[in-house]
């Protein structure tokens, strides 16, 4: 597990950054949550929203722990805090594994119904994180895959 | 690395009351399965989870926990969360639980409703 720190004013005024990379390994989803809460209490963000970010991050890290086949058996985030001119603070979470990536076109669509009398019971993360964070870019593709995530305070 | 969730289960007659402190995942999750099915053999028909102690469920967790759901309708019985975090009670509507399973604010509403005679359930 390595983290590095670094303040880049030249890219957006006040905005911070922390990055953290994490092994493949079980329970390493807490230690990135662990970030997640030092930065949303920075900047003050109300406990609750910060519960939000951290399932977010939970199920994004899962994600990629159990499909990506990572190549380095590593899981990396950037945790972002900043604020948009004129607008609220936010953390904004980046989570990138070099995996064998996923076409998003193919996921479908979970529901508890279906899920009943034996049904598929899983896939339940990309909904958790869309409905969860205030804004969600996600990018896959032979390199790997990337989570873009972003709640505002 | 580990923060293993701990459970503690209180059987009042027909109701089996379980306490979750710490992160529900897959062995948590299969924890509390594994202890509810227990209490349903024993003949508990209705399992009220109080999760006033947890504050993150992850979707595995929660997959287990529907799993536990389907038992539990199997045999007629109920199953009830109660104090849940602004969060995770987000998460259980997102996912639908809260259509087939009853979300209550506090332990003792949950308790009332799952032992509506208020006979069996009664705290000692």
């Amino acid at each position: 597990m390595s983290r590095r720190e670094t303040a880049r004013p030249g890219l957006d005024a006040g905005m911070r950054e922390v990055a953290l990379t994490i092994p493949v390994a079980p329970d390493m989803e807490i230690v990135a949550t662990a970030q997640a809460m030092a930065l949303g209490e920075y900047i003050e963000m109300p406990r609750d929203k910060i519960d939000e970010v951290k399932l977010a991050i939970v199920e994004a890290c899962i994600n990629a722990f159990e499909h990506a086949q990572t190549r380095d058996e590593r899981v990396h985030l950037t945790f972002r805090v900043g604020r948009e001119a004129d607008g609220p603070e936010y953390l904004e979470v980046e989570v990138f594994d070099q995996g064998r990536g996923f076409d998003q076109r193919t996921v479908e669509l979970p529901s508890l119904e279906k899920t009943f009398g034996g049904g598929k019971k899983r896939g339940w993360g990309l909904q958790i994180i869309r409905s969860l964070m205030d804004s969600v870019a996600i990018t896959s593709g032979d390199w790997g895959t990337r989570i873009l995530m972003r709640k505002y305070k | 690395m580990s923060e293993a969730c701990k459970i503690t289960v209180e059987r009042r007659g027909d109701v089996a009351i379980f306490w979750t402190d710490g992160y529900i995942n897959n062995q948590g999750g299969e924890e509390i399965a594994r202890q509810a099915y227990t209490q349903l053999d024993s003949g508990a028909r209705a399992l009220v989870l109080d999760l006033g102690k947890t504050r993150i469920v992850n979707s595995i967790g929660i997959s287990i926990l529907i799993e536990v759901l389907e038992k539990v309708m199997d045999r007629k019985g109920t199953l009830a969360f109660c104090s849940l975090t602004p969060t995770i009670d987000k998460t259980f509507r997102i996912m639908g639980l809260a259509q087939y399973a009853a979300i209550y604010l506090t332990l003792e509403e949950a308790v009332k409703a799952a032992a509506p005679s208020g006979e069996s359930a009664q705290q000692p």
